[in-house]
């Protein structure tokens, strides 16, 4: 077998549905699965003589999420046509941006599972609308629904600098986590909010002789899951294409590739005849956009502290681990609802355990967020206290803190109310300790005999001081008496 | 004569970019009188226009932009009343067997 | 009695209907006893409202009789160019594609009409898609010209102009983007006026060259082309190309339209006769002896690059054309063929059996001039030729208040006269389009006839957002004569 290293070469583009309250440019509402064509105006219709306007929060998402991309902004802007022929385009033409994008030479970093930051570069960012759908389930006809048509969309483009299929995940993940910390975008898969194209190709050495496949585009993506498991795919498609025929990437054969979802490949699309020609121009209904710096501060202003920041903040100053950090700023409220609460009293650890092993659960039972869930910071806090002092034992701060979730009551008044404060009083303890030790000699000579039976008899007298305390002793402190007094062998 | 600005080849490509079936007759009309035409426009090649600015249109206006608001929707009877195919709520047409380039 | 209304200006009636001395009714009915007098000759009308515009007379007449206020326009008829957006009736812009469509919506002018109480009676034929000079294109009826049936009566709003010429209306709204206001006016003996781009909404104007239309009012007189301005102009936003109104400040044009201007300067530009038939020369140059006797001081000038206006308006307005006329195919409204075999063919076939010959050819020429590897040469080049055109009338007019010009080289022509060559056809545009590439607006008056008893039809031109002037010069000029 001859000797064959490669490497692996992704750009991505990605189109992200902007949660604006009306389409791009036309006052119709977007509502997620409405009524089929229920959404539609002579604009988005293109009906004869229907002219755009443009949508100003669309173009401030566009610039925040430029920025927060690192990008340099266009002062100057302007709107193209795409011309070409398809039923969910009524007009015939998409409205989007050619040679002057509304951001450019960005750079995003993501994390690493090595802990690593790996910095990819944007090649530019632009808005443009989106088109409506359509429906091939009947046999001998498709239906078209323009709802969707108008939608505004941010087109992402990323450098090649992507190189391996999970790097690609890892992109796509924390570009959904940077657009909705930012508030641009809901960014659901499932309602298909982001859109990626990965375009894959190889950097093969083989005999010391480097050659590049061609590249491939990849579409039809609609979950994390596909994106990477397409590339994984497309990756040993082009290895084994290459050591087949040896064919190497020219001008003009980038090829389009579907994803087959349902039996894990890809699928060669019909080849066109000719390249398309989309004859841009500009759009002489719209004018351009200037963006002076007045405007541009004022959206700037809006800029969140961005999600992996964030992440390495709760690391560095918390002490928090990467995957806990991480699981915090999945989104912005409730990185926020933590921070805010520890900001509040500074336990960091111990709040941050509450959201993770128990308000998350909760939560996710109610279908909110941890930070709607009527617990304020303030509270949240208070309970970290309380556990931290040992005043309540683990298990009793999970039901305190559902129980916050129901009233206002502070969590120690929760706690006194049902009981649940602990006992942790050494001296009061070590004299149930002592009673308990007195009336059950057996367990306790088991205990020390350190054989298969003193982990049980250890536990059952355990088990004994915590009911003589009716459950309110603080087990570890009660562990502590008990062993000092097994070891010393009273 | 002199060549022709556009043959009849160029002419079934712009027309397949056009999305217009003509027939034989009308590419040859065409491909004359688009020839004329383009000759007539040559004369804009007389001109210097190394160092002119584009003018695409005559506005000394900039940021046209409206407010996030929602206004009212034709609702589907109306949008579909036009329609030369329709079913109760969808635009219909012959069945799609691709999609293009695009998404 | 019906006579007499009919050779009221709208000024004239609007007053006489708010005083309650004519009724609405009765200027309605007049019209519509012309119109079946003579539009089955002329052709001018694709569809009429009789029984709509009688009940909207009656509402106003009864309005006026209860003393409640009534808009600019109170009960005149007026006739709207089939390509504006109606929801009354259907808006086929003369094209066998848009035969049958019914519009949602009103385009913004027409609301304007509404809203001032005008009562709209039909409307009216055009070139297909508003291509063309002479209505000859229109694909679904012929319109001669009301002072001669063997010729044209101008495009592409030949209907709108026939209808005022013949007094099927009292006023008529038309588009122009090359001249196709000035030029039919000017055929048939009216005044026509094309403001300021971005003056008047093209919300609801279905779009031709969407950087050169603009919709304006066909009238017997200036004034009345200042009241009709009125009620059309002003900032739409639904149209992002339409001027906000500190940019381009309102105004009462008929109130101010019969001041005369003083210390008028006018630029003539000499090379342009040259194209001009004899007799047209002859009575352009007899116009402007007339502003002289009124103080006018004339100055020569030139226009150095007039001459590659029709060269570059050819690839502008068919480039936006291509893309503008790409909706229509079959789909979502309009005509569809009935011998697709798949979705494609839909497309193909409805385009290709429903759209003129004219269109089409201009859709191609646009496609061509916007396609790979063409665009710098054909559509950036126009565009940058356009920029120099535009700088020669802005230094026009550092040394002028105006420019006066024919309308067109010619009177009416014969019908089937220019047809055989489209080329030919461009080329009869010289004197307007290079208005619509700069932007500027301009107004065509009658000024006199030729030996055929053909209108003559004098062009003039003024800055942007200047109709107050332009319209009290043309003015001067009506009233002198």
């Amino acid at each position: 077998m001859t000797n064959v290293d490669y490497k692996i070469i992704v750009g991505l583009e990605i189109h992200v549905q902007l949660a604006t309250r009306t389409k791009m440019f036309c006052g119709c509402e977007l509502i997620f699965a409405a009524e089929p064509n229920s959404r539609v105006c002579p604009v988005c219709l293109g009906l004869p003589g229907a002219l755009p306007v443009m949508n100003k929060q669309a173009v401030e998402f566009a610039i925040l999420t430029a920025t927060a991309l690192n990008c340099k902004i266009a002062e100057f802007t302007k709107w193209d046509r795409k011309s070409y022929y398809y039923p969910d385009l009524p007009k015939n033409y998409q409205i989007s941006q050619y040679d002057l994008p509304i951001g450019s030479n960005g750079f995003i970093e993501i994390p690493l599972p090595d802990g690593k930051v790996k910095k990819i570069r944007i090649r530019r960012v632009h808005l443009e609308e989106d088109a409506g759908k359509n429906l091939h389930t009947a046999e001998n006809y498709s239906q078209v629904d323009l709802n969707r048509a108008g939608t505004p969309l941010l087109e992402i483009v990323t450098e090649p600098d992507i190189n391996g299929d999970e790097e690609v995940k890892l992109l796509a993940v924390e570009l959904q986590r940077i657009v909705r910390f930012l508030g641009v975008s809901e960014a659901d898969m499932q309602k298909g909010h982001m859109r990626f194209e990965p375009n894959v190709n190889l950097h093969i050495k083989k005999d010391s002789t480097e050659y590049k496949t061609p590249i491939t585009e990849i579409k039809n993506l609609n979950s994390f899951k596909a994106l990477e498991k397409s590339a994984a795919f497309e990756v040993q498609r082009q290895l084994d294409e290459f050591l087949e025929s040896g064919r190497v990437m020219q001008s003009g054969n980038k090829k389009t590739f579907g994803w087959d979802d349902i039996r894990e490949v890809t699928v060669l699309q019909r080849e066109k005849e000719e390249a398309h020609d989309y004859r841009y121009f500009p759009d002489p209904d719209l004018v351009p956009v200037v963006v002076g710096e007045k405007w541009l501060n004022i959206i700037k202003a809006k800029l969140c502290e961005l999600p992996l920041t964030m992440q390495n903040r709760f690391v560095i100053a918390y002490g928090l681990s990467d995957y806990d950090a991480g699981v915090l700023t999945t989104d912005r409220a409730t990185a926020e609802y933590f921070d805010s609460a520890v900001k509040v009293d500074g336990d960091a650890k111990r709040i941050c355990n509450l959201i993770t092993q128990t308000g998350l659960k909760i939560a996710n039972e109610k279908n909110c967020k941890v930070s709607e869930l009527g617990i304020s910071p303030q509270r949240l806090a208070e309970l970290a206290k309380i556990v931290g002092a040992g005043q309540v034992s683990a298990t009793a701060a999970v039901t305190i803190f559902e129980k916050m979730t129901q009233d206002d009551s502070l969590p120690s008044q929760i706690a006194e109310k049902l009981n649940l404060l602990q006992k942790s009083d050494e001296g009061e303890l070590e004299k149930i300790v002592d009673e308990v030790i007195a009336i059950n000699p057996q367990a306790v000579e088991d205990a020390r005999s350190g054989d298969k039976k003193s982990k049980k008899a250890h536990g059952f007298l355990m088990g004994q001081v915590m009911q003589k305390t009716k459950g309110t002793a603080n087990p570890q402190v009660v562990a502590k008496i008990l062993n000092s007094k097994l070891n010393k062998g009273i | 004569m002199g060549q022709k600005k556009i043959d009849i080849e160029q002419v079934k490509q712009v027309a397949k970019l056009s999305r217009l079936a003509l027939s034989e007759a009308e590419i040859a009309q065409f491909a004359v009188q688009l020839s004329a035409i383009l000759e007539y426009v040559e004369k804009l090649n007389q001109l210097d226009t190394a160092n002119v600015e584009p003018l695409a249109h005559c506005l000394p206006i900039n940021n046209c932009l409206r407010e996030d608001i929602v206004k009212q929707s034709l609702g589907t009877e109306k949008t579909l009343a036009n329609a030369p195919d329709r079913d109760e709520q969808f635009f219909l047409v012959p069945k799609i067997l691709e999609e293009p380039s695009g998404f | 009695m019906n006579k007499d209304i009919l050779k009221l200006t709208c000024r004239e009636l609007r007053d006489l209907i708010t005083k309650g001395e004519v009724k609405s009714s009765d200027a309605v009915l007049a019209v519509f006893a012309q119109i079946e007098k003579r539009d089955a000759k002329i052709g001018a009308f694709l569809s009429t409202f009789k029984d709509n515009a009688l009940k909207k007379a009656k509402e106003i007449d009864e309005k006026i009789s209860k003393g409640k206020p009534v808009g600019a326009l109170a009960g005149v008829p007026i006739a709207v160019k089939d390509n504006m957006c109606t929801t009354f009736g259907t808006t086929t812009c003369a094209s066998k594609i848009l035969e049958n469509f019914r519009s949602p919506y009103n385009a913004t002018v027409i609301e304007k009409l509404l809203a001032a109480d005008a009562v709209i009676i039909g409307k009216t034929n055009l070139d297909e898609f508003a291509m063309g000079s002479s209505t000859e294109n229109s694909g679904l009826k012929k319109t001669v010209n009301p002072w001669d049936p063997s010729r044209v009566p101008g495009g592409s709003s030949g209907g709108s102009a026939a209808a005022v010429a013949a007094k099927m209306c009292f006023a008529a709204l038309g588009s122009d983007t090359g001249g196709s206001i000035r030029q039919p006016a000017s055929f048939c003996g009216i005044a026509g006026l094309k403001p300021t781009y971005g003056r008047v909404s093209r919300y609801g104007l279905v779009a031709y060259g969407s950087s050169l239309d603009q919709i304006g009012p066909l009238a017997k007189n200036t004034a009345d082309c200042a009241l009709l301005l009125n009620v059309i102009a002003g900032h739409d936003e639904k149209d992002s190309t339409s001027v906000d109104e500190k940019t381009a400040p309102l105004c009462d044009w008929l109130e101010k339209v019969d001041k005369p201007v003083t210390g008028l300067k006018i630029a003539v530009v000499p090379e342009l006769f040259k194209g001009a038939d004899s007799e047209v020369v002859n009575t352009v140059k007899g116009a402007i002896e007339v502003y002289k006797k009124l103080g006018a001081e004339i100055i020569e000038i030139k226009m150095p690059h007039s001459e590659y206006a029709i060269a570059a308006y050819y690839l502008i307005a068919t480039a936006e054309a291509s893309s503008n006329l790409a909706r229509y195919d079959g789909v979502h409204y309009g005509y569809r063929t009935q011998n697709s075999a798949d979705y494609v063919e839909v497309y193909t076939k409805s385009r290709n059996e429903a759209l003129g010959a004219e269109v089409k050819r201009r859709i191609m020429l646009g496609t061509y001039a916007l396609s790979s590897g063409y665009y710098d040469a054909y559509y950036l080049k126009a565009l940058k030729v356009r920029n120099l055109i535009r700088n020669d009338f802005t230094a026009a007019f550092e040394r002028a208040d105006c420019i006066i010009m024919p309308t067109s080289p010619t009177t009416a022509f014969k019908i089937g006269e220019k047809t055989a060559n489209p080329l030919q056809m461009y080329l009869s545009d010289v004197y307007t389009i290079a208005v619509n590439l700069a932007g500027v607006p301009a107004i065509s008056i009658p000024c006199g006839l030729d030996k055929n008893k053909l209108p003559i039809g004098l062009q003039i031109i003024a800055p942007a957002f200047e109709e107050k002037k332009l319209l009290q010069i043309a003015r001067m000029f009506e009233k002198a004569t």
